[in-house]
């Protein structure tokens, strides 16, 4: 009686990080981007956790926590500037926020 | 026997979840395909003997900021987002194959290495080992995360902000 | 010797430097520290002379100057009975020049700059004579090219003296550039270029079969340097500098390095009878040539630079016959007439406030005195009328050319009648006879101050018994001269034969040249002062020769339709076609690429985000890439 195999979770998070920067790359709407983002966080935490198994290692775990917590404040934060640039733009379509090339 | 089937029902769930993510037109319907990921996680979670994480994932991401999403998406009254216009559309000839080729790299790391180990039997993932840890060694890093809520507090508040206007009474 | 001998060429240096930069402030006081330096060294050369009467001679280094592997240059002399000779005149006359200038320069606000090359130049004269190697000759050769060219050109402000200083310097330089193989040759045959090397190991030279080549080569460069046909165009010219630069430059020192040149490498020279013969002709040809040109010019100082050019083909016969000590001889006798003639044609000039058209002058005797006496004492020394100076110098060379060839003689001994007469046309038309000045001139005729007749005075004095240090045995002389260099030319003397001339022959010969000196007067009298033969009508008479004497066989006018103008016009085809259309569009074609680069560059500045990100991922795939290939 074996149990899983500690790597087919780092192929579970290396899938889903791949597909948090497709979507990243691929998608115009910018809060739709911003959850590309939250699956990559997530991705990585997996990842995490599944090395403190491995490892037997609460620092995993804690480092879990850490990266929750602050990614709950930078979705705050984030959104609250899209708020402002809406008001600013009235649009949220990324193509149109094209302030880098002046 | 069981977990390697749960394993791979979770798994499957969270891909799906994902692709969606990223294909839906209607922003809602990403949220809640996020939703499913993140449940899905929860699950992957407790296998991993990660009970502690597994709770709190589902409280602080599926509970919070999925409804902050879902909140702001509201409150701006998104609508479908429309085909890209111009040579942007191509986006996708070029964000596939990158996120294909880094699956690729990052797989064969996987690979490699790691195929002989399994998932032990370990009690680190109980809410009395993190406890004590995080009010013993790692005391420092917690308190300092509330500095960091509170600071994300203010600056969401100030950036969502009206102008507000003086009335001399 | 070793102690004081560097002080000699030193010392103008350093007032050519103080003058240089203090020149301004110090305006015409610059002057008597110019006389200074030229004062001290002339009483430092006086010494030297007396210790190399005595027999002791020099030839040290005071550094290396450039040591690069095999090449090796010293700074260093090499004072010797022929150096002496050089350097006495130089630091002598010039300091009497110097003097003069004082008085010619007053009140020109570039008195200043004026003394500073002055003294400069006899700085690169004195390396010139004293220098005991190659390189060291070369620098005071092109030194006083330079210092000639800035001298000329001095009131730069006209247009006409900045071109004459320019056509010295260019004309030089084809001298000197076949001066400069020649150098090339000795030192890439012999990998040495000091004298006392070179004079020990001429029969590798002879072996090797260069000795005519490289001779030639050097002799090239004193054609150009002593204004020999056919690079003696830029001495007429040079005539727009000041008169003491025409009498110190122009006459007395750097127009004569040539002939030192010769001398000095007597033991090369005398090794290719071919280029001597060469020398021979070229003299013989130059002093008639110039000498028919000055019979006809009416500006007082072009006819003392034909003279001059004349001149100095008589020292080439000289040196070219084999009398190097006869060629030295007249050197030093023509330094104080020539002089003396161009600083009284400057006195002249200050009296008829800067005229020099001589058929607007006439009847000045009586007026300025002094300058009219000491100018004839020159005219009759040049003349060879003994016993001047000039008859005893110019006798020798005639000689000692009779023996090597009567031809030569004989165009040696016409030529002295065409100087005679060209000389004594000029002294009859200047001082005496009517009176042909302008009214307005004549009011402000004065003789010169004295610091300016002074001068004029000594070298009167020199002119007259300057010839008597080198009396011929045939007169009751000692011949004292050439013994006093006879060890300089020890080498040259076993290569050389001269014919025998029996003593009856000599004195026929020297009886024919004085002849012809008087009748060169005499028929100049009848012309000029008697008039019982026109001039005009002669000049009518042969009027296509008289045209082309006057304009000087349009020498000038030939270079420049087939030398100069060729060039020109290909230097400005080179500049239009090589330089803007080939060279500046390669420059301009490496920028056009860059500009095309940028234009594909510039897409990668989107301004949209997302590519950005896109781009990220790449670097990343990248750094995962060689971690992945490393572990394989």
């Amino acid at each position: 009686m074996h149990g899983i195999p500690i790597s087919y979770f780092l192929i579970l998070s290396a899938i889903l990080f791949s597909l948090g920067v497709i979507g990243v790359i691929i998608r115009r709407n910018v809060i739709i981007v911003f959850m590309s983002i939250e699956l990559m966080l997530n991705a990585v935490n997996l990842t995490f956790v599944a090395f403190s198994n491995h490892l037997n290692n609460i620092e995993g775990q804690i480092f879990v926590f850490l990266v929750m917590v602050v990614a709950a404040a930078e979705v705050a934060v984030g959104l609250g500037l899209i708020v402002a640039m809406f008001r600013l733009r009235e649009t949220v379509h990324l193509d149109d926020i094209r302030l880098l090339k002046w | 026997m069981l977990q390697n089937i749960l394993f791979f029902v979770f798994a499957i769930l969270a891909v799906a979840g994902a692709v969606m993510v990223i294909s839906f037109r209607n922003p809602v319907y990403c949220a809640l395909s996020l939703v499913l990921t993140l449940f899905s996680l929860a699950g992957e979670y407790v296998l991993l003997l990660a009970h502690f994480i597994a709770i709190v994932h589902i409280a602080v991401y599926a509970g919070a900021i999925v409804v902050l999403f879902l909140f702001v998406i509201m409150l701006l009254n998104i609508r479908r987002e429309e085909r890209a216009p111009g040579s942007i559309k191509y986006m996708v000839y070029l964000g596939v194959p990158l996120g294909l080729v880094l699956l690729y790299e990052l797989v064969s790391i996987g690979f490699r290495e790691f195929t002989d180990v399994y998932v032990k039997a370990t009690d680190i993932g109980t809410v009395e080992k993190i406890g004590q840890a995080l009010f013993s060694k790692y005391v420092l890093p917690f308190e300092i995360t509330s500095i960091l809520l509170l600071v994300a507090m203010l600056g969401a508040i100030y950036l969502s902000k009206q102008k507000l206007e003086i009335v001399s009474k | 010797m070793e102690h004081f001998i560097w002080l000699i060429p030193l010392l103008p240096l350093g007032g050519a430097v103080i003058n240089g930069i203090f020149g301004r402030l110090l305006k015409e006081k610059s002057g008597w520290i110019a006389n200074l330096t030229m004062f001290v060294s002339f009483i430092l050369s006086l010494r030297a002379f007396g210790l190399v009467r005595q027999g002791v001679t020099f030839d040290g280094n005071l550094f290396e100057w450039i040591v690069a592997g095999k090449f090796h240059a010293p700074f260093g002399v090499r004072v010797d009975q022929l150096s002496i000779i050089m350097m006495l005149i130089v630091t002598g006359v010039g300091f009497l020049i110097h003097l003069y200038s004082i008085g010619y320069m007053h009140g020109d606000p570039g008195a200043g700059r004026f003394f500073a090359y002055l003294n400069l130049f006899i700085f690169a004269m004195l390396m010139l004579v004293m220098g005991n190697n190659l390189l060291l000759l070369y620098l005071g050769w092109e030194g006083v090219g330079l210092c000639s060219y800035l001298l000329i050109g001095f009131w730069h402000e006209k247009e006409s003296a900045s071109k004459a200083g320019l056509k010295a310097f260019i004309t030089n330089r084809v001298g000197d550039f076949g001066f400069a193989i020649g150098i090339f040759i000795i030192f890439s045959h012999l990998g040495t270029i000091a004298y006392s090397q070179i004079f020990a190991q001429t029969d590798v030279l002879v072996k090797a079969g260069v000795v005519t080549a490289a001779s030639l080569l050097l002799f090239v460069g004193a054609v150009g340097k002593s204004a020999q046909f056919p690079l003696y165009v830029w001495l007429p010219d040079a005539m727009e500098g000041p008169t003491p630069v025409s009498a110190l430059i122009h006459a007395a020192t750097m127009v004569t390095a040539g002939v030192y040149m010769v001398a000095r490498f007597n033991p090369l020279f005398s090794l290719s009878p071919t280029t001597m013969a060469v020398i021979v002709s070229v003299g013989t040809f130059t002093a008639i040539f110039a000498a028919t040109m000055a019979l006809v010019n009416k500006d007082i100082k072009r006819v003392l630079a034909y003279s001059t050019i004349s001149q100095l083909g008589y020292m080439f016969i000289g040196v070219g016959v084999g009398a190097y000590a006869a060629g030295i001889f007249h050197l030093m006798t023509h330094a104080f007439f020539k002089a003396l003639l161009f600083l009284g044609a400057g006195s002249v000039m200050h009296a008829m406030s800067n005229e020099t058209n001589i058929e607007k002058m006439g009847g000045l005797y009586s007026k300025i005195k002094i300058t009219a006496i000491t100018f004839m004492a020159a005219w009759l020394a040049i003349s060879g009328i003994p016993p001047f100076s000039g008859f005893f110098s110019k006798d020798e060379i005639l000689a000692k050319a009779f023996a090597y060839h009567p031809i030569v003689w004989v165009f040696g001994t016409l030529g002295a009648l065409l100087t005679s007469f060209y000389m004594s046309r000029l002294v009859f038309v200047t001082f005496f006879g009517k009176s042909r000045v302008e009214p307005k001139v004549e009011k402000h005729i004065h003789e010169s101050p004295y610091v300016m007749t002074i001068p004029l005075m000594v070298l009167a004095v020199l002119a007259v018994i300057g010839g008597f240090v080198g009396v011929p045995e045939l007169l009751g002389g000692n011949n004292g001269f050439e013994h006093f260099l006879a060890p300089v030319f020890e080498g040259a003397e076993a290569n050389l034969h001269f014919a025998h001339v029996s003593l009856g022959l000599e004195y026929g010969l020297m009886g024919i040249s004085v002849l012809m000196a008087l009748g060169g007067i005499w028929l100049a009298y009848l012309m000029y002062i008697r008039e019982t033969i026109s001039a005009d009508a002669l000049a009518n008479r042969f009027h296509r020769t008289y045209t082309l004497l006057y304009n000087k066989y349009y020498v000038d006018e030939i270079y420049f339709a087939f030398i100069i103008n060729p060039i020109l016009a290909f230097s400005r085809w080179l500049w239009n076609f090589v330089d803007s259309t080939v060279i500046d569009g390669i420059a301009n074609l490496l920028g056009k690429i860059f500009i095309l680069f940028s234009y594909i560059y510039r897409r990668v500045q989107t301004g949209y985000v997302q590519s950005y990100a896109a781009f990220l991922v790449v670097g990343v795939l990248a750094i995962l890439a060689y971690y992945l290939l490393q572990a394989f």
